[in-house]
């Protein structure tokens, strides 16, 4: 009689393969008290300062006049666009039935889900007045591009909730069945999960609806959020390419965050089992091929507003790239296309540890983006007043810690109760997806020729 | 239907700047300080900006002051989130304080950099407090302000109007910064008025607007300078 506790053997008394994906889960050790604690205390900081801020006003940041907007919104846009990282990519890679997305997608999600979750708060640092952030609801005005934002922002939120959470049912049932502690905790989040034929089909229906739906989501979100600049007459912000301009951005720093993240995961819970050279490697194709997008389409912004030689648009080209941001605009050049372009084209640099140093570039790089988007087309005024500067305060630093505490500390929750690799997707792949990829292979062949050995089917007699 | 509009004659502009204090009394702005100053968070509803072209022997310099050019098709409005800022009745961008949530977005949507932020709580040092006027309402912090072109004082003239028993006359207002203009660079009045002064005055052929080509239609006018 096996106990369903007893590790390694599954209730049903098969040899249970992936016990590794449960381990952060059964034996959470001493690691995981430390290092929520030391991350609490960053967030609790953050807080403190941010009731600080709201008590004394905005003036505790750097902003001023001609740069109103500063950190807040420059980290609103940079995490909304890591949050494309999951769901965009995970659903693109099940609707593309690319059968190494596999131990991809879980990860992927949650990024998404807590990224969001921080990026759609930092408009909210931003107000002036956060205690009348519900006027948006009670008083607000569709034709604001603030409200295309809110509207598409929720919408992602809610469906890249319900689609990291439905694949995950089955994992919660197992942990359910093996007994795992808090017991309510995957008694209610299992939803009576019992994997019958009809279950599984509910639940394939479900995940196919969903991918379909996100996509277009994801895609308005960060156009949208791009709209919020190109919608104003501001130099170096009308531009009618900045809506794919942010999607791909975003995309490219997602699939970057998502490299970040699973290299260091992939370390700490020992996964090199499962992540393995070759699902490195394809996403980092992505990325090259990301990063390549990129560049096009800032080669092409920045040409046609120097080839315009329009006097306003001018002040805010020179500005970025031999002015006061030069030093911003090329390390963003250089992180986001030459080091990537670099490392990942060669086979010898594209290891894991050089696929780390690009996804760290493309992430620091794109954060220099949203920054060379946002300060400089602010200070510079069109009317001849003098250049604005924008230094960020202690207090915008603080909570850019802040934000990444809460990232990472949604990471460490969600590992300490959920596996970070779906495992009913493992095991369905190493069950049926061999017969079925050969399968779908025969079915990409050419049919063979109807020689005279075998007689035509007839038809109807 | 009155249109509110403004003339200001770059030729007689001494840049004096008695309009921007005048500006700051009337409309109870509040004292900034030296060291928020310094941080670029000078606080004007009006501004006189010297332009400066030419170079060498030839530098000239001219004063433009500039109030908010009051669009009829102001960017502002068009992306305020809460209705916090609209456009009047008679053409005046208004800003409802306590509705505004500073967002800060019409900041960078105006391309004239017309609306402040009030930073902190507004303040006056000493007794100036007891100095602010009563017909203009004092901002709370974290909220956007900007010019009204002096609409308590268009309020106060039609209702004195009204109570002579008259329709409001060319002349009727005027606002802080036009009545304390030494050289009399400033002119108020109604633009559908075809009579008016300022009408007058934006037929000539020195007359010219801000960034007209933008399409925000501003209702500030400027004469420009004769050699």
């Amino acid at each position: 009689m096996t106990s369903v506790n007893d590790k390694g053997v599954s209730a049903g008394g098969l040899e249970f393969e992936d016990q590794d994906l449960l381990r952060s889960i059964e034996d959470s050790g001493v690691g995981f008290r430390v290092v929520s604690t030391l991350l609490c205390l960053v967030i609790l900081t953050a807080w403190v300062i941010f009731g600080r801020q709201i008590l004394r006003g905005l003036g505790v940041t750097g902003l001023n006049q001609p740069v109103a907007w500063g950190f807040y919104i420059v980290n609103f846009v940079f995490f909304i666009g890591i949050s494309h990282a999951g769901t965009l990519i995970s659903a693109i890679l099940r609707l593309s039935q690319a059968e190494w997305r596999r131990p991809i997608t879980r990860m992927a999600e949650v990024i998404t889900v807590v990224v969001l979750a921080i990026g759609a708060f930092h408009p909210v640092l931003d107000l002036g007045r956060p205690d009348r952030a519900l006027n948006i609801f009670t008083a607000g005005r569709l034709q604001s591009p603030l409200l295309w934002d809110v509207s598409s922002i929720s919408a992602y939120f809610m469906a890249s909730t319900v689609y990291l959470y439905i694949p995950m049912i089955p994992d919660i049932a197992l942990l359910r069945d093996r007994g795992v502690r808090p017991r309510w905790l995957y008694q209610f989040l299992a939803w009576g999960w019992q994997g019958t034929p009809r279950q599984q089909a509910v639940l394939e229906r479900a995940v196919g609806i969903l991918m379909v739906l996100v996509i277009p989501i994801a895609i308005s979100v960060h156009t949208v959020i791009s709209y919020i600049f190109a919608m104003t007459l501001q130099p170096g912000w009308h531009s009618t390419i900045f809506g794919p301009y942010f999607v791909v951005g975003a995309i490219f720093s997602g699939i970057a965050a998502l490299m970040m993240v699973m290299i260091v995961l992939r370390r700490i819970f020992h996964l090199e089992r499962y992540l393995k050279q070759v699902h490195f490697d394809y996403l980092s194709r992505l990325l090259l091929i990301m990063s390549l997008l990129w560049f096009y389409f800032t080669f092409s912004e920045y040409l046609t507003a120097f080839f315009g030689n329009e006097p306003s648009e001018m002040r805010v080209f020179y500005y970025k790239v031999t002015g006061p941001y030069a030093p911003f605009f090329w390390s963003m050049v250089v992180a986001n296309f030459l080091i990537p372009a670099i490392l990942l084209s060669f086979r010898r640099t594209r290891t894991i540890p050089g696929i780390f140093i690009a996804s760290t570039s493309v992430v620091i790089g794109m954060w220099l983006e949203r920054l060379n988007i946002v300060v400089p087309s602010l200070a510079n005024p069109r009317l001849a007043l003098p250049t604005g500067y924008y230094i960020p305060s202690l207090v915008e630093w603080v909570m850019f810690a802040g934000g990444i505490a809460t990232f990472m500390l949604g990471f460490v929750i969600f590992a300490r109760f959920f596996p970070l690799i779906s495992v009913w997707e493992i095991q369905e792949g190493r069950k049926l997806s061999i017969a079925e990829t050969t399968e779908r292979l025969e079915g990409y062949l050419p049919d063979p020729v109807p020689s005279a050995a075998t007689p035509p089917m007839t038809e109807g007699g | 239907m009155t249109r509110w509009g403004m003339v200001i004659d770059l030729d007689r502009c001494t840049g004096c700047g008695s309009c921007m204090a005048a500006c700051h009394q009337e409309n109870n702005l509040a004292a900034v300080g030296p060291e928020e100053s310094s941080r670029d968070r000078a606080f004007h509803w009006l501004r006189v900006l010297p332009e400066v072209s030419g170079s060498g022997a030839e530098v000239k310099v001219r004063y433009v002051p500039q109030p908010c050019v009051q669009c009829d098709d102001p960017p502002c409005v068009r992306v305020c989130p809460v209705h916090a800022t609209y456009l009047g009745e008679e053409g005046i961008v208004a800003q409802i304080y306590s509705r505004c949530i500073g967002c800060r977005y019409c900041m960078a949507a105006c391309p004239y950099n017309a609306k402040v932020f009030n930073w902190y709580e507004p303040e006056w040092p000493g007794d100036l407090k007891q100095g602010t006027n009563p017909d203009v309402s004092l901002r709370p912090k974290g909220v956007v302000e900007k010019c009204t072109f002096c609409h308590h004082r268009v309020v106060k003239a039609r209702e004195e109007a009204r109570a002579a028993g008259r329709e409001i006359r060319d002349g009727d207002v005027t606002p802080a910064c036009a009545e304390s203009c030494p050289a009399r660079a400033i002119e108020f009045g109604d633009l559908e008025d075809p009579t008016s002064r300022v009408s007058e005055l934006t037929r000539s052929p020195r007359a010219f607007r801000l960034h007209a080509d933008l399409g925000t239609r501003p209702k500030v006018y400027y004469l420009a300078e004769r050699d």
